[in-house]
């Protein structure tokens, strides 16, 4: 049996641009290509493997989107598709596409910093400057490093007054 | 039928134990869910129980993965996983749901009951760190599949360490009643941090073939961390942690000695609550889901 492994086969392509249309459900607007968590689409045959890695280890989204990948991909006729998890090296912000940037901050969520500048374990570091999605201050207070979703921390602009979310760095 | 290898058994036991440490105290802090101080720290606490339940479900996977491949090899058949009571495969809920206290290899310390605000936060901080150095390690496991659960862990554990950090310096340093209560939950949970450094027999022959971490030379990385957050707190220093080590304890050390047996499943009173709470449901109505 000799395995074809083709990145660039129809069916791979394919797969990758059906997966632009699969949301995050807890941040609508981004897709899971956009989060970077699908680190690779392969083929061999008939068959596909699509490669997942979690952003947190607890996330509760990720049973919802596998279950929705493997909907959206069933009903465009794919159904041997084998889902994997792999968890090393550890998703990061820093995977998120450039798009996917502008669609949160458009949703009002601020986007995630790169991670070098500010994940650092140091106590009462100085808070991150973090532009608010509202109004473009930078004049903003980080209220709970834990906001809605394990992946948002909360933050407050200090001159429009409005709270945000701020899709934390990892 | 043929036993599983030493090194196997060691293994599981030693996935067992870290799975354990995760999801009991995800499931102590998930206690607090709805019931926190004010709402960003319910949630804070929330999310890091999440965590820990997320680790606890990798490395309870890996653990049932073991278990069966095991019990396939034993029955000379590699298709069926019978590692289970009855010929049912073991899975990551039976290991959570299905085992009683004597099986769980947790540390004594994440099996504390939460008290008031000030315990729970110090039992965090005091875990947290130990964990921050012990995954920092465990990435370099020659057992990839534990190096990479360690390489996703790190990274959450960096923030529960800087939160509970915070906190346990707010409470110390804060109030006259906050500094009070902080003192009584170190003098409730000291005793149970000496055992964070005693490996267990089965992981001592794991630290030889490189794919435990050496708990015992982390101790003095955790003494430092912990005891510059205290200084910071104002709480003063527990004590040597004598007993385990050569008696080094100063003057007006309180607290020397150190319970322990947790990791060879002999706990304190407070672990059988905690799983009659937690597995009430799949003891009432086995495999039930919803």
């Amino acid at each position: 049996m000799t395995k074809t492994d083709d990145s660039n086969s129809v069916g791979v392509r394919q797969i990758w641009s059906l997966l632009e249309q699969v949301n995050d459900p807890e941040v609508p607007v981004l897709s899971v290509v956009d989060l970077g968590i699908i680190r690779d689409v392969r083929a061999n045959g008939e068959d596909f493997e699509i490669v997942l890695t979690p952003t947190y280890s607890g996330c509760p989204a990720m049973d919802v989107i596998r279950t929705t990948i493997r909907m959206v991909l069933l009903e465009r006729g794919y159904t041997k598709v084998r889902l994997t998890t792999v968890l090393s090296p550890a998703w990061t912000t820093d995977w998120m596409s450039e798009g996917g940037r502008e669609k949160l901050k458009a949703y009002g969520i601020a986007p995630p910093l790169p991670s070098q500048q500010v994940c650092r374990p140091d106590l009462f570091g100085r808070d991150e400057a973090i532009e608010c999605p509202h109004c473009h201050s930078y004049h903003t207070t980080r209220i709970s490093e834990f906001g809605s979703t394990a992946c948002k921390a909360l933050y407050r602009c200090e001159d429009c007054k409005e709270p945000f979310d701020y899709f934390k760095c990892h | 039928m043929p036993l599983p290898s030493p090194i196997d058994l060691k293994l599981q036991y030693y996935v067992l134990h870290l799975a354990d440490n995760a999801l009991v105290l995800g499931h102590r802090n998930s206690e607090w869910t709805g019931h926190g101080p004010i709402l960003e720290q319910d949630i804070a606490l929330s999310n890091i129980a999440l965590d820990l339940v997320g680790q606890a479900r990798y490395l309870y996977q890996y653990a049932a993965r073991i278990m069966n491949e095991k019990a396939a090899e034993a029955m000379g058949n590699a298709s069926g996983a019978m590692a289970g009571s009855g010929g049912v495969p073991v899975t990551e809920d039976s290991l959570a749901y299905g085992r009683d206290a004597w099986d769980f290899r947790n540390c004594l310390l994440v099996e504390q009951t939460n008290g008031d605000w000030g315990k729970t936060i110090l039992r965090q901080f005091l875990f947290s760190a130990w964990q921050y150095f012990f995954y920092e390690q465990l990435q370099q496991s020659h057992d990839s599949e534990l190096a990479a659960i360690a390489e996703k862990s790190y990274k959450e554990v960096v923030y529960h360490l800087r939160w509970s950090s915070e906190w346990v310096i707010r409470l110390g340093d804060g109030t006259e009643e906050s500094h009070v209560r902080m003192e009584k939950a170190l003098d409730q949970l000291w005793k149970f941090t000496g055992e964070l450094f005693v490996p267990a027999g089965y992981e001592k022959e794991l630290v030889a073939v490189g794919i435990a971490v050496d708990v015992e030379a982390l101790r003095a990385s955790w003494e430092e961390k912990v005891g510059e957050v205290f200084a910071e707190a104002q709480l003063a220093w527990p004590g040597a942690m004598r007993g385990l080590t050569k008696d080094t304890a100063g003057e007006g050390a309180k607290s020397e000695w150190m319970q322990t047996g947790g990791k060879d499943g002999r706990h304190t009173e407070e672990l059988g609550y905690l799983l009659a709470e937690m597995q009430f449901l799949q003891r009432a109505y086995p495999g039930c889901e919803w």
